[in-house]
């Protein structure tokens, strides 16, 4: 079974890097998530992409900034939990000087969750994007994910917006912690 | 009170005298007030918040404009809240960034509180143990004059800890509206089309 959702994660991510590639994204932060593993690398694979591996969240909005500031862009790779770290920046960064900023958020705390310290934040999460006025999607389905994330690219970069997707748990599986 | 030598506007003009069209990051307060006192400038990218991202804001620059000079010039409290991206910046070793930090060891626009420097927090040997080489503490005017000399050129990645008194010195404020720092910053160093995109 999680052979399979393995299989499909990487078809689906091979989708969304070919997305970022199209769209010249040459910033890739993230901090690593399971979810993410097999974007982070096709992404290294990609001589046109620079990765850049944070030591937390925030730093993505700074960095995201300053790489639009000298004519590049990017996308942050990040969980849920995340989310809550970049609070303050996304705020008081990204949306003070109406920065463009695409976010690819990989979810806990909800399907199947295995691990009750990731429920709240999980939980929390759109909330906490829509009280600071990110545009937010969820994808639940495989066959969205590519035309969602070419979307929300363009609503950041075309109308200097902030936009996230939610890759829900039940895309990914939940964490088993016995593999 | 510290009674360090340097005066943080003589370090600030010291540094920025060759400046040409290098590009300009500061960090929320003092700093903020320092970079303005030299005048305005279009490649000045003045931070007002977020306080924890100035050098994140100078990695992304310079990663994106890498026959550019950037310096980010930020002070002790913003650092210390953003010292994981001193690490990040190591690891990735842009040889087009210089990171100056003025510390005076104190919170200044809340009162003067001390910050973990007045309590033997060094930030120099913290950016040394990340990775960065050419760190360095300055705390008199040969020491600044050596670094002024080079830091207005692309050489390798360099972060300067420069211990500051604290006299008061004018506030000055520069333009404060975060899209229009921006818009102006972008159309001076990508031309105006990069506003058309």
């Amino acid at each position: 079974m999680q052979k399979n959702i393995n299989k499909k994660i990487e078809n689906w991510s091979y989708d969304i890097y070919q997305v970022l590639s199209k769209n010249n994204a040459r910033q890739i932060a993230y901090v690593p998530d399971a979810g993410h593993k097999s974007l982070i690398e096709y992404c290294a694979n990609d001589k046109f992409m620079n990765m850049i591996s944070l030591t937390s969240e925030e730093e993505g909005m700074g960095l995201l900034a300053g790489a639009w500031l000298g004519g590049e862009k990017g996308v942050l790779l990040m969980q849920s939990s995340g989310v809550g770290n970049c609070i303050n920046a996304i705020a008081s960064i990204t949306r003070a000087c109406n920065f463009p900023l695409l976010m690819l958020i990989t979810m806990r705390g909800e399907w199947n969750e295995f691990n009750p310290w990731q429920v709240p934040m999980g939980q929390a999460t759109e909330k906490v994007l829509d009280a600071l006025n990110v545009v937010t999607i969820r994808c639940e389905k495989i066959e969205e994910i590519s035309d969602t994330v070419s979307a929300m690219m363009g609503l950041a970069y075309k109308s200097n917006c902030i936009s996230a997707v939610l890759l829900s748990q039940r895309l990914i599986g939940a964490k088993s912690f016995k593999e | 009170m510290n009674d360090y030598e340097l005066n943080r506007r003589y370090v600030i003009t010291e540094l920025l005298r060759n400046r040409k069209d290098n590009l300009i990051i500061n960090g929320l307060g003092g700093t903020c007030w320092d970079v303005a006192s030299l005048g305005d400038n279009n490649l000045n990218f003045y931070v007002w918040g977020g306080m924890g991202n100035a050098c994140m804001i100078g990695l992304g620059l310079a990663l994106s404009q890498p026959n550019k000079k950037i310096i980010v010039i930020t002070g002790d409290g913003e650092m210390l809240m953003g010292i994981g991206s001193l690490i990040t910046i190591a690891v990735k070793k842009p040889k087009n960034l210089s990171i100056v930090v003025f510390d005076n060891e104190l919170y200044g626009e809340t009162g003067n509180q001390k910050t973990h420097t007045a309590n033997g927090v060094i930030l120099s040997t913290i950016a040394k143990g990340s990775g960065i080489k050419n760190s360095n503490i300055i705390q008199n005017t040969t020491e600044l004059k050596s670094l002024s000399s080079k830091i207005n050129q692309i050489n390798e990645l360099s972060f300067s800890q420069i211990k500051i008194n604290n006299e008061l010195d004018e506030t000055i404020l520069p333009i404060r509206e975060g899209p229009y720092i921006k818009s102006r910053f972008r159309k001076t160093l990508l031309g105006k089309e990069a506003l058309l995109e």
